[in-house]
């Protein structure tokens, strides 16, 4: 049964991914980038990562892909369905994913353990997901963390000092 | 099996309540609103009759909206326009899976939690929903193929990821507080008494938190003074070119999103299904007298209790939208950005602060 989930919500993904990139409209490909960040979150809540899933709904689908369809809605789209689908580099791009392709098949078929890996750590026994992910941001990953934040920081300001300086 | 059929009857009973109260807002709206214009309102509908203050024109309504001709303008994408207000509708009630009414029910030896969902992040639940809800709008105004549809959509998604930051940040303080996202502890924390005397109920503890909350909780309601998403009879919105029961799925998740927004308000800020002083054993008052109630007793009054609550609410709600006038646009960026989201996380500070004192 889990297997059976797991493998219906990532063809899904995959499907979804692939349709982003074929759909003619913007929107039906944001729409269709909307249903592969669902099923990524519900893979999260498979692996039972509570928190992160219901975070990837609220900051991936209730933010980032909302201000993209404003933004799709703000230029016209009519127009951009008429471009030429195919770009004129499709042979270079051809060259590049057959390259990946070849590489992830020869790992999958490779199975797990190509990658050294960590074991896993036991979990802290907190009350649950959200504490977890809490404990570990603002104790081991306490600089990246802050790091990440800060470069958030500076992303901001540059955008709102852009702005400005147009609207002079 | 039997787990299957204590969950369906769950969502029969909070389905049924939040549809059969979403209807019944729409009659107290046009009741209310006259009786705050001095007009008397619906009152035409009457069965042999009998016009029992109008409350026929629910019916009515519905009845007009099932049987009217669903006209689908030439210029919409067919099928998401079609999906549109069913988005809207399905995510907006899916809010309610997560809300507690009640704590545990002990039948014949099993113990039932009284929420249709034991989640451990509770209110995100509730985030996620109302984020997926708000694409029934963007997605209605944009498959419409109207400008003035198009136009409202995206006065909706802007007002709405506006006023979701504001009010996501407004909640961290309870969150502190009571130490969990889940809603159900949230509740049963807000039994404790402060000082012996006080419920400590999160409109004691977090009075700003509920104030940010109710205004951005409003916006997300898109209702007066928050309407500029649809303002039916000026500026159109994004559901102008939907008719019939589609126009209706729309009308009715405002009424929804206004009960959602109301049972938070009572499970956040006012003790949820808590009645002050009861215990699960009955009553028991801080100058030392008791009243023992069985456990039956205890868990309908606590029910009562959260649906007072709600009903509450939803008139205050009510109340707000038939008092003030519509913002202008650029205020209502305002109040969202400079005064909402910055009070809401001044006052995670506030809270941190305070926690970290008393410890």
């Amino acid at each position: 049964m889990e297997q059976l989930i797991f493998y219906s919500l990532a063809g899904a993904t995959v499907l979804f991914g692939m349709l982003v990139v074929i759909a003619r409209n913007p929107v039906h490909s944001a729409i269709f980038l909307i249903g592969a960040l669902m099923c990524i979150a519900g893979l999260y809540l498979q692996m039972g990562a509570e928190f992160v899933g219901g975070v990837q709904i609220l900051v991936y689908v209730g933010g980032v892909m909302v201000l993209f369809l404003f933004v799709i809605m703000l230029v016209n789209v009519r127009t951009a369905e008429r471009v030429r689908q195919l770009s004129p580099e499709w042979k270079t791009a051809l060259l590049l994913a057959g390259a990946l392709s070849v590489e992830l098949v020869y790992l999958v078929l490779k199975g797990p353990g190509v990658f050294a890996t960590a074991a896993p750590e036991a979990i802290p026994a907190l009350q649950g997901n959200t504490q977890n992910v809490g404990a570990a941001l603002y104790t081991k990953y306490l600089l990246p963390f802050e790091i990440a934040s800060v470069l958030l920081l500076v992303a901001m300001i540059g955008a709102v000092a852009l702005a400005r300086s147009r609207m002079d | 099996m039997a787990e299957a059929g204590i969950a369906l009857i769950k969502i029969a009973v909070v389905l049924g309540f939040v549809l059969n109260l979403a209807a019944l807002l729409t009659w107290a709206e046009r009741k209310q609103s006259a009786v705050i214009q001095d007009r008397i309102g619906a009152n035409r509908a009457s069965v042999f009759g009998l016009r029992l203050f109008g409350l026929f024109h629910i019916a009515a309504d519905a009845l007009k909206m099932l049987t009217k001709e669903d006209h689908v303008p030439q210029t919409a994408e067919k099928f998401i326009h079609g999906a549109a207000p069913f988005i809207s509708f399905f995510f907006a009630l899916m809010g309610f899976a997560v809300i507690p009414f009640g704590d545990v029910l002990r039948v014949g030896g099993r113990e039932i939690p009284l929420r249709i969902l034991d989640l451990n992040i509770g209110i995100l639940f509730i985030f996620a929903a109302i984020a997926l809800e708000i694409y029934g709008s963007v997605l209605a105004g944009w498959s419409s193929g109207s400008h003035y549809a198009t136009l409202g959509g995206m006065r909706g998604s802007v007002q709405m990821f506006s006023y979701e930051i504001a009010w996501g940040v407004s909640l961290l303080g309870i969150f502190m507080v009571y130490d969990s996202l889940d809603l159900n502890r949230v509740v049963l924390r807000q039994g404790d008494l402060l000082w012996g005397v006080l419920p400590k109920w999160g409109i004691v503890t977090q009075p700003l938190g509920f104030l940010l909350f109710l205004a951005a909780g409003m916006a997300i309601t898109k209702r007066v003074p928050f309407d500029l998403p649809e303002g039916e009879s000026e500026i159109i919105g994004y559901f102008v070119e939907y008719s019939g029961m589609k126009f209706g799925l729309f009308f009715l998740t405002d009424f929804v999103l206004t009960i959602l927004i109301s049972a938070l308000l009572a499970t956040l800020f006012f003790g949820g299904y808590q009645l002050p002083y009861l215990e699960p054993d009955g009553f028991r008052f801080p100058w030392g007298a008791t009243w023992s109630l069985d456990h039956y007793t205890v868990v309908f009054l606590q029910f009562v209790a959260l649906v007072l609550k709600i009903v509450f609410f939803c008139w205050l709600l009510l109340a707000v939208r038939w008092t003030y006038p519509r913002f202008r646009y650029d205020q209502l960026m305002d109040l969202g950005w400079k005064v909402l989201f910055p009070l809401a996380v001044a006052n995670v500070i506030l809270t941190g602060l305070v926690l970290t004192l008393i410890e």
